[in-house]
């Protein structure tokens, strides 16, 4: 990827599909418009408009990035194949059984989300491999014969195969495999030694099923897309995001779509990282609030965290345990139902919640006057002023801070005997709150704190709330990117060719073999090269590696980078002092002579990609000439002050501007509160900074 | 913005930041934890206190075990240490299952929080620990002194020093002394994280104490306790169930009052205490009979000493739910986790209609070992083991809702998957599924139970700890609803095992575990037929249940 390539970034989201189109120096950018019955419209019709107000040829276009909802949609919305799996005799309630859990301590109604596929298309046949990969029962083939019959006639569209230990063994899936191809295409037949080879049955089968459910709705979409691009007289290779925040081939996009789902948000956290390298930030968090929800993720040494475990259409209140969970290599986010939208009321005990619904775009918050009469956090923002009630989202909507006030005193104030600006504060004082609550426990969990990270807040909501939110988090740096409405797919065009790849193997530091852990991270590498070198034939290629570790008897595993010397003789000492480490800095401690083991090793391969070179801070400038003054609340001292009006495009790189203040552009507004002053550095971010 | 007293908006944000220090104390505890208890099923509890013991916020965690035990618990940790004795660095630690939460395996530590000089706080914690010694997972011991090593409340570390002799203690009395000892070090671990955290809190918000917040934050859930239970109908119920107990059959006998602002459960009439191991200590009769008044009444109250004072629970002495020392106590679970249907039962005639029905209630886990002595001598055991894995039969049918399937409640444990299970021992599971028509029959079908089929691939014996509960007497149904199906253990062979006990099973030989299912609600007759069909189609019951108890007309 040259620098003087074009190429265009989509984002499909539920309501907008976003594109980006970037022509060396500059970029174009649009927003169409969604066509949910068939997504790959909106896509080339948006397409065609930024080629045109480019005046590009889609022939000219070297590379197309593409990000899409539509495998969590089909998700979320059970508009996915109907689906069988194959699994052990014995063993095709998994599914139902799940956990055995309730999400819910004290809901005696609680219900658990039905399996995306019922009891009668969940089929069993004898076979059983032991954990340590020995055969206990051979496969009945003949049984596998009369199956693929029967899967015919049931009409079935995709089958997953998922058998116990075939982490270890995958002998009888692929042979499975091959008997039932007779009958129905490979191509919608997913194994889980192949989606997932992970030991817990129950999370591999969810995430080899529900791999299944979308394949085939996500293979026809990607052929009509491919083939439209061509229609259009485009011959660019079209590659796709993952949730791990890397970009993949078509290929392997249509054997493993569940890999692609929330690839959104990781287009997001890319952006952050593309901003943390331009900007020098070592330690980052990023800040995405939306409408809906706010996702934050942290970002070290210019590394999003990653995990493998993610949960998709959780319930309602976005409860833990609750959603259909897959093993996946994500960005680990966190992500919280407080967004612009969120509805504010208060509990029984006289207390202000703050979501996690949403009013959405429709009604949306009372002030747009769409018939919402629920109070949100836009409302009790635009009550105390942090918003001009003309010209939001660039001048689409106009804000009623009448419907506002109505809504948050019926709702708020009428229950709790509070004025509407005091209630309105509490609205933003606790969705504030929780969402500090939240990325302190994000935090806690990865063994990392918040003391000297800059955040870097994007999305509509996110530039009117960082700067409190940095402050109750304990940082003092934030940073409000460019183009922040469409980062996600800006971060699109500059993720890296890359694939994971993860192996079972359960390993006592005792009966360490280097040269066995070589072999198999070698054949790992074998298998991401594979896939990565069809999109990136010639790039240097830059290897992780990852062991899931934990002492003899826990259940948990942490994350530990494995150092090369752990593959060389006596390499178990440095993967005893490498997860020491780890666990130190999550526990704090270490427990001496205790057994140490590894449970699943992770090989991620990704082209090295080119990160922007950091930026010099720009030269002191005089302040600028306010535009206007407007009363607000300031959110940091509680009171009313008359906050100073700027507009970000009239603003030089430089020139302060001291809190209280408000930043505005036609997507969003920035709130600079006292005790913060905020300038523009070169490439036009508003950098704002702690004074006291 | 005033200082010298919390505002109204303040004091939320308090409020929800002191449960936000407790989630991540919880967490902490979790994740470093060993016991599968601990670890897979959440059996923990983490809490802060105000110096005068009061608890002002609790984890959600994963059993409600420890909701009302450990609460109290500090009480009698500031009864022995008054708080203005302790010192930075010190922490207390017991496991006295009458002061604690219930039995000698969960270990409770408790650490004072200093701020600007002075005990503001206090932070306390239980997790359920590996091995304690004595006749181990057993229900089968006679006294608490069979039960394995206890410690009274004392010193766990004096300003900072850890006290050495009280863990080679430990270790010297435990099968597994590493894991113990490093949960040990994990409770003290999780009590520093709270504590640096609330402090970090009151000095962002500049506060000297924390007792008016505690006053705030205890007086609003009291009232909002008082508020939900003053909208109920006064009046006093009677509930009893009868289970299969140990040696004899055991009644369960509670009387629910509900007065203008109180809840009182009194447990006179249950039976007396059990010469074996399933005897209750007050205590833990107290936390579970507390949780099912609240999931009843008010599940939105966070748990604090405003709400728990809110119900008040009595029984003689004596009898199986306030067993006193020296009692066997190892198994108090199998009749703890039965008195949310006592309440339930109760309640079902206050406010008909809104109960569900009996569940399975008890966990049927599997305690599976192999270990000399007890399935052999040393030399005939290849693996040896000790596994415990974590599995439940049906919940009741709710009134407008079928009951969950495999599932547990009161208890919120998760299981072990069968992989991790088959990988850490030479244990194979060969079968684990629903079972067909063990769900109580009704116009809301009970939840299923599960069959499992175990064996030890190494052809040696292998012997299960078994506990189990609703062997003998059925979870009931309500509104006209059918029992659920009995519990069954047996052997493939054809054997049939008592429900408690010790039993070594011979190499070669299957155990089959067939799980209850829960009690259904409503007349099956009015059980919708398209549901009725699913089920058939589904095999969640069989055609001829569907036409014999559910009178579905063949089509």
């Amino acid at each position: 990827m040259s620098k003087t390539s074009i190429r265009l970034a989509v984002d499909i989201g539920g309501t907008f599909t976003d594109l980006v189109l970037h022509l060396g120096e500059h970029f174009v950018s649009s927003k169409v418009l969604t066509t949910q019955d068939a997504p790959e419209r909106g896509v080339l019709e948006g397409a065609q408009l930024v080629l045109k107000q480019a005046g590009i040829s889609p022939a000219d276009l070297d590379l197309v990035v593409h990000g899409t909802t539509l495998a969590t949609n089909a998700l979320i919305e059970r508009k996915g194949a109907r689906t069988a799996l194959v699994t052990t005799q014995g063993f095709r309630d998994s599914l139902e059984i799940a956990y055995e859990h309730r999400f819910e301590q004290y809901d005696i109604y609680m219900e658990r989300p039905e399996p995306l596929v019922p009891r009668p298309l969940r089929f069993e046949v004898p076979e059983r491999v032991a954990a340590d990969g020995t055969v206990l029962l051979e496969l009945d083939e003949s049984a596998v014969e009369r199956l693929a019959d029967r899967l015919v006639q049931e009409g079935v569209q995709a089958v997953a195969v998922c058998f116990l230990h075939s982490y270890q063994n995958h002998a009888h899936e692929q042979r499975a495999r091959e008997i039932i191809a007779r009958r129905i295409p490979s191509s919608v037949i997913a194994i889980s030694s192949e989606v997932c080879p992970e030991i817990r049955e129950y999370e591999r089968t969810s995430t080899t099923v529900a791999n299944a459910y979308v394949l085939p709705v996500m293979e026809s979409y990607l052929r009509r897309l491919e083939q439209g691009f061509r229609d259009l007289g485009s011959t660019a290779p079209l590659l796709l995001i993952m949730s791990s925040g890397g970009i993949t081939t078509i290929d392997t996009a249509r054997r493993f779509p569940i890999r692609l789902v929330e690839s959104g948000p990781a287009g997001g956290a890319v952006m952050a990282l593309t901003v943390a390298a331009q900007n020098g930030i070592d330690k980052a968090l990023s800040f995405d609030m939306g409408g809906t929800t706010a996702k934050i993720t942290l970002i070290d040494d210019l590394r999003p965290q990653q995990s493998r475990h993610f949960e998709i259409a959780r319930a309602a209140r976005f409860v833990k345990g609750s959603g259909i969970p897959v093993r996946i290599p994500v960005i680990d986010m966190v992500e919280i139902g407080a967004g612009g939208g969120s509805i504010a009321r208060t509990d029984l005990l006289g207390r202000i919640t703050v979501g996690p619904d949403s009013a959405g775009s429709m009604p949306g918050p009372a002030a747009y006057g769409r018939g919402g009469t629920m109070p949100t956090v836009t409302d009790a923002d635009l009550l105390l002023g942090w918003l001009d009630p003309k010209g939001f989202a660039g001048g689409h909507i106009d804000l009623s801070p009448d419907a506002s006030r109505k809504a948050i005193d019926e709702t708020i104030s009428a229950k709790i005997g509070l004025d509407h600006d005091r209630s309105a504060y509490g609205i933003t004082e606790l969705v504030t709150e929780t969402m500090a609550s939240a990325a302190r426990v994000h935090a806690v969990e990865n063994g990392k704190d918040m003391a000297g990270r800059t955040m870097i807040a994007f999305g509509g909501a996110a530039p009117l709330h960082a700067a409190r939110l940095a402050q109750k988090i304990g940082v003092s740096r934030v940073l409000i990117p460019v183009g922040a409405g469409v980062g996600s797919a800006h971060g699109f065009l500059q993720a890296p060719i890359s694939y994971e790849v993860v192996r079972t193997r359960v390993m006592s530091l005792r009966e360490y073999v280097p040269t066995a852990v070589a072999e198999l991270f070698a054949s790992m590498r074998t298998e991401a090269e594979s896939v990565v070198r069809v999109g990136a034939p010639s790039a240097e290629l830059h290897e992780e590696r990852i062991a899931y570790m934990r002492y003899r008897g826990q259940g948990h595993e942490v994350r530990v980078p494995v150092p090369p010397a752990a593959l060389e003789s006596g390499g178990s000492d440095a993967l005893h002092q490498a997860f020491e480490a780890v666990y130190q800095a999550l526990y704090g401690r270490t427990i001496p002579r205790l057994d140490v083991e590894a449970v699943s090793w992770t090989l991620s391969l990704a082209e090295r990609r080119r990160l922007p070179e950091r930026d010099e801070p720009p030269a002191k400038q005089p302040a600028p000439m306010p535009q206007g003054k407007r009363a607000l609340l300031d959110p940091c001292s509680g009171v009313e002050v008359q906050a100073a009006l700027y507009a970000r495009d009239l603003l030089k790189p430089g020139a302060p501007v001291p809190g209280p203040a408000v930043i505005t552009e036609a997507e969003t507004s920035t709130l600079v509160p006292s005790g913060f002053v905020a300038a523009i550095n070169r490439a036009g971010h508003i950098v704002i900074e702690r004074t006291a | 913005m005033i200082k010298n007293s919390i505002g109204e908006i303040e004091s939320q944000v308090l409020w929800n930041r002191l449960i936000s220090v407790v989630e991540e104390q919880a967490q902490t505890l979790i994740r470093t934890a060993f016991s599968t208890a601990a670890r897979e099923a959440g059996d923990i509890s983490a809490g802060v206190f105000d110096r005068r013991g009061r608890m002002v916020a609790q984890a959600v965690t994963g059993t409600p075990g420890h909701v009302n035990s450990m609460a109290r618990a500090v009480g009698h940790f500031l009864d022995e240490f008054p708080i203005d004795t302790l010192k930075p660095g010190d922490a207390l630690i017991t496991n006295d299952p009458w002061k604690g939460t219930g039995h000698l395996f969960d270990l409770t530590v408790v650490t004072p929080t200093f701020h600007r000089g002075k005990a503001v706080a206090l932070f306390a914690c239980t997790t359920h620990v590996v091995d304690i010694g004595g006749i181990g997972q057993s229900p089968a011991g006679k006294q608490v002194f069979h039960e394995g090593l206890q410690i009274p409340i004392m010193h766990l570390a004096r300003e900072g020093r850890m006290n050495e002799d009280l863990l080679r203690i430990v270790r010297a009395n435990v099968r597994e002394p590493v894991q113990v000892a490093g949960d040990i070090y994990g409770l003290a671990a999780c009590n520093d994280t709270g504590s640096a955290r609330l402090v970090e809190m009151m000095q962002e918000f500049d506060l000297a104490d924390l007792e008016e917040l505690s006053d705030i934050i205890i007086t609003r859930s009291r009232q909002a306790m008082a508020d939900a239970i003053a909208k109920l109908p006064r009046g006093s119920w009677t509930s009893c169930m009868t289970i299969d107990g140990f040696e004899a059959p055991v009644e369960l006998v509670g009387t629910l009052t509900i007065e203008s602002d109180i809840i009182r459960v009194d447990y006179t009439g249950t039976s007396g205490i059990s010469s074996f191991a399933i005897n209750c200590p007050l205590c833990y009769t107290d936390a579970y009979t507390a949780f099912g008044v609240k999931c009843a009444v008010a599940p939105w109250i966070p748990n604090n000493a405003g709400t728990l004072d809110s119900v008040v629970v009595t029984a003689p002495e004596n009898c199986i739910v306030n067993a006193l020392h020296p009692a066997a106590v190892y198994s108090r679970s199998i009749i703890g986790h039965m008195l949310p249907d006592i309440i339930f039962g109760c309640l079902d005639q206050a406010l008909p209609e809104t109960m569900p029905a009996e569940g399975t209630s008890s966990l049927w886990n599997l305690s599976l070992v192999a270990a000399h002595g007890l399935t052999g001598r040393a030399d005939e055991i290849r693996t040896p083991f000790n596994v415990t894995t974590f599995h439940s039969g049906g919940a009741g049918a709710r009134p407008r809702i079928d009951g969950l399937s495999a599932t547990p409640f009161p208890s919120g444990v998760r299981n072990v998957p069968v992989e991790v299970t088959e990988s850490i021992t030479p244990v194979v599971i060969w079968r684990k599924e629903l079972r067909v028509d063990s769900g109580g029959a009704g116009k809301f079908r009970g939840g299923l139970g599960q069959v499992m089929e175990v064996s030890n691939r190494e052809g040696s014996p292998m012997g299960i700890y078994h506990r189990f509960e609703r062997v003998r007497f059925a979870p009931r149904g309500r509104a006209g609803g059918k029992d659920g199906a009995l519990g069954r253990l047996r052997l493939q062979s054809g054997k049939e095992l008592s429900e408690k006990g010790f039993y070594v099973v011979p190499a070669g030989d299957r155990l089959i575990v067939e799980m209850p299912g829960g009690g259904g609600y409503g007349a099956p007759t009015e059980r919708e037929r398209d549901l009725v069909q699913r089920d058939v189609d589904y095999g969640f019951i069989t055609a001829s249940e569907a036409e014999q108890i559910y009178g579905l007309k063949k089509s």
